[in-house]
């Protein structure tokens, strides 16, 4: 049986992700199966999550043939500028979080499935992040040698976008499930969530300026902490609400 | 002798609501008229000139206002439309909706009189002063709920979107603003903040307070003009409307 | 009362463009909003009176001219 709106290929129905998952607890099983699918449909896709680390890498070069290749200078915004490709790039993933999903009913299907949907959006909010977000963690030191970043800057860079990508995602779920299938999404989606992301930016960024300047980083680091527990907590919630009322 | 039970749930519902917006709207307006008159008379006319800023802190008047409204307004969206949201009520969301471009005009007001008063006081146009940043930033929370209720066609779909929005902007409102005080002190070392500090005189703070009602009462009249416009559009279909419009 | 002539009411003590164009501003657009708010009021009704008038001519039957 084929589902609409997809190639036969890159379609994994819900039951035999399923019983592939047999064996973990009840509870977090749902999470589990929802993430797996989720990796193994963008591993058909390659492209589309590589598409996204290249812009990545082409936003962060932007800043400095905009400003100048004094070094002083891009080590000062190398932090910064790093973080707000960051978010531009986790943007750039969200529309792709529910959209297939919503087109060939199979979010409607997870909707009705007895399994609780919440954990179903947390389970492709984690697979989001590490696709999006992890990879980004993964390539910021490379792309901070471009703006001259010494070896403890970029190790607490890498810490505070560890922690801070998958705030951003949770975040950003949000987002990607109100303006889901609504006229001019991607851009509206930014709208939505770039204001929200705001607190992140000013800690995660900050934490690395921190350093530079011999303060400590704990206080930003834990900041940033508390609010992907909080996130992690409330976050879900608030996307399952909104694609229940996406898909009404 | 047993009393009628109270029905809060009475003007719920538009059709009873439409005429007593109607009725209040005038009320709320003159009432906004008179203390505008008594703050502009108590701030022009009896508060003294400042020592240090001269005759150009008077803007405050104005600014803080509106930067009260800004926020407090965003508080009342939210509220009603949880309210709208909880209890499936279509007259709860669509004070949410009429209150939002009010809310949103404040929040540019607040941002044009701060860019007026840091410009003499402080030489530039804009100044990263942490209530002007948080503003800022509250206004693009104004516009991001504006912009998803005009794309969504449903006009519940959009009701209740808009209710999710606004319930993620008020929670995040207080981390923002700390974020954003964090931000700024971390930046600037000594706080360059444009709001007057707490050595204000008292009259200076009587004329805040009475412009502070006036825009207060002047944001109740102008929501209640709106909702009645949303009611006619969304239940133009219904008998009473019909009726009324005969 | 600290003001000395109209001349120096306006002048604000310099301040003037500042002080009067933040006063300016908000009370046009504290006017601006409810005369858009009027007007839009004003169209709804005219356009829900003529939608109304167009079905009920819609439904009445044309009178026949006597033979």
């Amino acid at each position: 049986m084929s589902l609409p709106g997809r190639p036969p290929g890159e379609q994994i129905p819900l039951v035999d992700a399923a019983r592939s998952a047999k064996g973990a607890p009840w509870i977090v099983n749902a999470a589990l199966v929802s993430l797996r699918r989720d990796l193994l449909l963008a591993a058909r896709r390659r492209s589309e999550v590589l598409t996204a680390l290249f812009f990545f890498v082409v936003v962060v070069s932007l800043f400095p043939l905009a400003i100048g290749p004094e070094p002083a200078l891009l080590r000062r915004i190398g932090p910064g500028a790093l973080w707000v490709a960051a978010l531009l790039a986790t943007l750039l993933g969200l529309p792709r979080l529910f959209a297939a999903d919503h087109a060939d009913g199979t979010l409607e299907q997870m909707a009705l499935s007895p399994q609780p949907f919440a954990l179903q959006m947390a389970g492709k909010v984690a697979a989001h992040w590490l696709l999006c977000g992890l990879p980004l963690v993964l390539l910021a030191p490379l792309l901070g040698l471009q703006f001259g970043l010494d070896g403890d800057a970029q190790g607490v860079l890498m810490l505070s976008l560890l922690i801070g990508t998958p705030l951003l995602s949770l975040i950003g779920a949000i987002g990607a499930a109100l303006t889901l299938g609504v006229r001019g999404g991607g851009v509206l989606l930014s709208l939505l969530v770039l204001p929200l992301y705001i607190p992140a930016l000013v800690f995660g960024a900050g934490s690395v300026e921190a350093e530079a300047a011999g303060l400590g980083v704990r206080g930003h680091l834990s900041v940033l902490g508390a609010m992907l527990a909080l996130a992690v907590f409330f976050a879900p919630w608030a996307t399952t609400a909104a694609v229940r009322v996406a898909l009404e | 002798m047993t009393m009628k039970p109270l029905n809060t749930f009475h003007f719920a519902s538009p059709a009873t609501f439409y005429p007593l917006a109607g009725r209040l709207q005038p009320l709320f307006a003159l009432l906004a008229l008179a203390l505008a008159a008594a703050g502009l008379y108590v701030g022009f006319f009896v508060a003294p000139t400042d020592a240090q800023q001269g005759e150009g802190y008077r803007i405050i008047f104005v600014h803080v206002p509106t930067s009260w409204m800004a926020m407090f307004l965003y508080c009342v969206m939210a509220f009603w439309a949880a309210v709208g949201l909880v209890f499936n009520t279509r007259l709860a969301s669509m004070m949410a909706s009429a209150i939002a471009p009010t809310g949103a005009m404040f929040a540019l007001l607040s941002l044009l009189t701060g860019s007026l008063w840091g410009k003499p006081m402080w030489g530039t146009w804009w100044v990263w002063d942490a209530r002007l940043t948080s503003t800022l930033i509250l206004l693009f929370l104004y516009l991001g709920f504006l912009a998803l209720q005009a794309a969504v066609d449903d006009p519940r779909r959009a009701d209740k979107a808009g209710a999710i929005l606004a319930l993620v902007g008020v929670v995040n409102v207080p981390i923002i603003y700390f974020s954003v005080k964090w931000w700024n002190t971390l930046h600037q070392g000594a706080s360059v903040s444009i709001t007057k500090s707490s050595s204000m005189a008292q009259t200076m703070l009587l004329a805040m307070l009475l412009m502070a009602l006036a825009f207060w009462m002047y944001s109740i009249a102008v929501a209640l003009a709106r909702v009645r416009n949303i009611i006619l559009e969304r239940e133009a279909h219904t008998e009473w409307v019909q009726h009324a419009m005969a | 009362m600290q003001w000395h002539s109209v001349g120096e009411f306006f002048a604000m003590g310099g301040y003037a463009p500042y002080v009067w164009g933040s006063v300016g501003a908000t009370a046009v657009l504290m006017i601006v909003e409810p005369w858009l708010l009027r007007r839009q009021h004003r169209q709804i009704v005219h356009a829900l009176r003529h939608r109304l008038r167009a079905e009920q001519n819609a439904t009445q039957p044309t009178p026949r001219a006597q033979p």
